[in-house]
């Protein structure tokens, strides 16, 4: 037995031990991690496989954001679980059914001798992450783009979704902001300087001293 | 040496623990979020090990594209999720029935 068939049946229970507590434990928040110990062991799988950059992307973007996105949601809403329970022994046995049926068509459809197929040379080279770049920019351009976009529609979308307005709060409107103009708000008063005032009095000063003889 | 075979039984495994999940949690519907979230990566899997041992890039390509369409499905998601918890105060699956389905 080699390390790296070693490393693989390592990764490989550890992560259909942690989808199978993902599945059963009580606590959200504990499956939420379980579901994180899963991602990890599958990029680890990945990188057995020379797929290093789609095992970074798997940790950055699941482990990193998606899953915290999702610890957040269970930590934020206040969530009886007792009720949502109910059932789980009673759809037990047709769960299982069902998966051990599909497993056992899945397997009989692969003929797990007939795929035994050795990894041929890396065909990436040193560097998976330049392969996968070439094919990205070239070939698949278009769809790349168009993924751009959905990501932005999504970011849109969560946004406008959970965006609620409270009658009772104050907040700023920026396009009024932007509108404001300088002589909306400022008026101009034309009024003498002081050295003009004092001229003034001055003047006044002498013109009453020359009346009063 | 590990063959295709290995990482093929591995992801129909976690595929068939996915689809118990769904059954078996049917009312808790952040935990059927999880199981979707299983499917897809022992669907990635599988693309992986196509790309990696028929020397294929399209396979992995596919995989990023997957990983992106599935950040937005769950962010939207969620969110659709926080503005039902707001409006109806629960996420129970079987509250949920005004559309009478």
């Amino acid at each position: 037995m080699t390390i790296n068939l070693f490393l693989f049946y390592a990764f490989a229970s550890v992560l259909v031990i942690a989808a199978l507590g993902v599945i059963a434990v009580k606590n959200s928040v504990h499956a939420a991690l379980l579901l994180v110990l899963c991602f990890f062991t599958t990029s680890a799988l990945w990188l057995l496989m020379q797929a290093e950059f789609l095992a970074i992307a798997l940790v950055l973007v699941y482990v990193g954001a998606v899953m915290v996105l999702f610890l957040f949601v269970v930590m934020m809403l206040d969530i009886n679980t007792e009720p949502m329970r109910e059932g789980f022994i009673r759809y037990l046995p047709a769960g299982v059914l069902v998966a051990l049926v599909m497993l056992a068509e899945m397997l009989g459809l692969m003929g797990v001798k007939s795929m035994a197929v050795e990894a041929p040379a890396d065909p990436g080279g040193a560097s998976n992450t330049a392969w996968l770049g070439k094919a990205l920019f070239t070939n698949y351009l278009l769809p790349f783009e168009t993924a751009a976009v959905i990501l932005t529609v999504a970011v849109v979308a969560a946004i406008m979704l959970t965006l609620r307005r409270r009658t009772n709060t104050k907040y700023q409107n920026p396009s009024r902001q932007v509108e404001v103009q300088a002589r909306d708000r400022v008026r101009i008063v034309k009024m003498p300087s002081a050295s003009q005032i004092s001229a003034g009095q001055a003047a006044a000063a002498a013109a009453a001293k020359e009346a009063t003889p | 040496m590990i063959t295709l075979a290995h990482f093929l039984v591995l992801g129909a495994v976690l595929f068939c623990i996915a689809v118990a999940g769904i059954f078996i949690n049917r009312k808790n519907i952040i935990i059927l979020l999880m199981a979707i979230e299983l499917m897809l990566l022992s669907v990635n899997m599988n693309f992986v090990a196509f790309s990696r041992y028929l020397g294929d890039a399209g396979g992995q390509v596919f995989v990023f594209f997957i990983l992106t369409v599935a950040a937005a499905e769950s962010a939207i998601g969620l969110a659709i999720l926080v503005v039902l918890f707001r409006n109806r105060a629960t996420i129970n699956v079987g509250e949920i029935d005004e559309l009478k389905g």
